[in-house]
């Protein structure tokens, strides 16, 4: 394409006759017309970023250039050559109307409470997938499980439109939609518990061993530790040490030592220690 | 003329005969009447394990009556998919412990070649002398046995559903899971740097976790870049800690200007089954006076785990990882069963131990993780 351009531009520079005029400006996806001087016939190339089209015309007449021929947005080049040579002339087609919006949500989990931590991005393109460059304003919707939903309507810039979030207290997933005019783009994210938050054990003797377990493994906001979570018990006792990490089930976890007279066991789920009991012998 | 008849058919028989005798184990009688050392007796009696002849090493026992051959054979060949099963015996050597007219302690070092790499085991062998000739006594191999019982599991187990190859640009995915490395430190050991720590995984889902480092010079350029390979656990749920270890051989830390580390996770399906819990942890000496790290593990779900191995870091006084050394367990961890382990620590590094955390990989034929 750019040595036919070139040959083009050659061939323009030889003789200068009939010349075209396009519009300044035109928008995707919206035919128009080319307004010509000089007379007689002349092949007219439309070259575009995504094609070149050659046709036959009339100078002297408006050339209709049909809507689908310009969809990509962009710089264009329309060239008229007749018998004396050729002449042309560069044109912009623009991106249309917003009309379909692509939108990134980050992380697709989240702790609660963190601050800017949601990232969320929306790009404008217009019916064509051509970027909207001209500001728009591209409407965020922040809508979680409870509590009032956030409007943030937030500028593009050069076809980008972009907000900073913090996290809610309340676990569960939040709701964030991207709209542009008739465009809406939902997504979900997951807002999960955080550390635990007083971490605690308890130890009861069975006939055999202990059963330590902990309290209800909730955070410092009040949710619940999801199930899974591996809770890290240790017991030293005059045997030596004894290790489990067991998840939690049900929002508790629990293990069974066995305990050779004193001993001391204590808790940990990821950087969190909890409460450390003291057993005395007998058991 | 006449004599060559009865003397080529006199040959004829008095080879058959000793090929019978050959075939009728008389040989090996022979080998077993010639042990007439307790050296001879184990060395021979490694020699027909190290050669899977179960037969012949069952024979040589001084105390075969008082177990089955089949538990001998298990005793040492291992069962339930173990990394034993997937091993062979590449070495051994014999040393006397205790030797008296009649009896003798022996010692012997099984080299064990495995899919995992060596692994030693250390036993000692009573060895008695009955008539004229030396016979090991085994000890009796000791299998717990789990009642019939049914042990409900219903831990947590995740899967993953990912952002398909026909989505369009922008559809949402999952993220990969947020892990941190808590901890590092550069070790210099006689021949090479060791770069240990710990990694969590601050997530609510799990993760495959690999971490690499590199170590830079004083221009800032990379020397040498390694990754944690088996010196981690890899897959780690929510909030899991795993201690990791990354060497570097041939290298020393004053060649080091500084180390960049790097932690990739992924999303992983994973399950919470089975837990194992770490019991008798104890620092200690094996029979070759080295210290180890001793303790046994003890499957609390009720499916088998066929390979586990050890991962152990230690602290010194000020809670910092000072060293990491792993062990595999060549039995499979029954449920409820405990087997034990010992994984080895450097003399110089036992000194300075403060503490110690202890994790478990396992790996299970049917869930293949």
């Amino acid at each position: 394409m750019l040595r036919l351009t070139a040959c083009l531009l050659l061939l323009m520079r030889l003789a200068a006759f009939g010349e075209v005029h396009p519009p300044a400006q035109v928008t995707a996806g919206k035919g128009f017309s080319i307004s010509t001087t000089g007379s007689g016939d002349a092949s007219f190339y439309l070259i575009s970023p995504g094609h070149v089209a050659k046709r036959e015309v009339k100078l002297g007449q408006d050339i209709p250039v049909d809507a689908s021929v310009v969809k990509k947005a962009g710089r264009y080049l329309a060239i008229a050559c007749g018998s004396g040579g050729c002449n042309s002339a560069a044109f912009y087609v623009m991106a249309a109307e917003p009309d379909k919006v692509s939108f990134f949500l980050h992380p697709s989990r989240v702790r609660v409470k963190s601050n800017d931590a949601i990232n969320a991005t929306a790009f404008v393109f217009d019916q064509f997938y051509n970027l909207v460059l001209t500001p728009v304003t591209v409407d965020f919707k922040v809508i979680p499980k409870t509590g009032p939903p956030i409007d943030r309507p937030i500028k593009s810039n050069l076809g980008v439109a972009w907000m900073r979030v913090a996290s809610t207290p309340k676990q569960g997933p939040v709701k964030v939609i991207a709209e542009v005019g008739k465009a809406s783009e939902p997504r979900v994210i997951q807002q999960v518990a955080s550390d635990a938050c007083n971490l605690r054990i308890k130890a009861t003797r069975t006939a055999k061993a202990v059963l330590i377990e902990t309290d209800p493994l909730r955070d410092c906001s009040g949710n619940a530790i999801p199930d899974g979570t591996i809770v890290s018990f240790t017991e030293i006792d005059g045997k030596g040490k004894t290790t489990v990490d067991v998840p939690i089930k049900k929002g508790i976890a629990r293990t069974q030592l066995p305990v050779n007279g004193r001993a001391k066991i204590s808790v940990a789920s990821g950087v969190v220690i909890g409460n450390e009991i003291s057993l005395g012998g007998g058991l | 003329m006449k004599a060559f008849l009865p003397l080529f058919i006199g040959l004829v028989t008095a080879g058959l005969v000793a090929m019978a005798w050959v075939e009728s184990g008389g040989l090996a009688l022979h080998e077993m009447r010639s042990a007439g050392t307790p050296q001879e007796a184990v060395e021979a009696l490694v020699t027909d394990i190290q050669s899977r002849n179960w037969d012949r090493a069952y024979a040589r026992l001084a105390n075969s009556n008082d177990f089955e051959k089949q538990a001998f054979i298990r005793d040492l060949a291992g069962s339930s998919g173990s990394l034993r099963t997937y091993s062979s015996l590449e070495s051994f050597k014999v040393w006397p412990v205790e030797a008296g007219a009649d009896d003798a302690t022996m010692r012997v070092r099984l080299n064990w070649s495995s899919a995992v790499g060596p692994l030693d085991d250390v036993r000692d062998l009573e060895v008695k002398k009955e008539g004229n000739v030396w016979k090991v006594v085994w000890p009796k191999p000791q299998f717990a046995k789990v009642p019939p019982q049914v042990i409900p599991v219903n831990y947590l187990r995740w899967d993953v559903i990912g952002r398909g190859p026909t989505d369009d640009w922008g559809v949402q995915n999952v993220d990969n899971p947020n892990v941190r490395i808590t901890s590092m430190n550069a070790v210099e050991r006689p021949d090479r740097v060791v770069i240990v720590g710990e990694v969590v995984n601050e997530d609510t889902v799990p993760a495959y976790v690999n971490v690499n480092a590199t170590l830079l010079n004083s221009d800032s350029k990379p020397m040498d870049q390694e990754g944690s390979f088996d010196m981690i656990s890899h897959t780690l749920l929510p909030r899991q800690v795993s201690p990791y270890r990354i060497d570097f051989p041939g290298f020393h830390l004053q060649q080091v200007k500084s180390v960049r580390m790097d932690v990739k996770a992924m999303l992983v399906p994973a399950s919470a089954d089975p837990v194992i819990a770490v019991t008798d942890q104890k620092m200690d000496k094996d029979p070759l006076g080295k210290n180890v790290l001793r303790g046994a593990l003890v499957n609390q779900s009720g499916q088998t785990v066929n390979i586990a191995q050890v991962l152990a870091d230690y602290y010194d006084a000020n809670g910092r990882v000072i060293w990491v050394s792993d062990g595999y367990v060549d039995q499979a961890l029954e449920p409820q069963v405990a087997v034990p382990f010992a994984v080895d620590v450097p003399d110089d590094v036992a000194s300075k131990i403060h503490n110690y955390h202890v994790l478990v990989n396992h790996y299970s034929i049917h869930e293949g993780s």
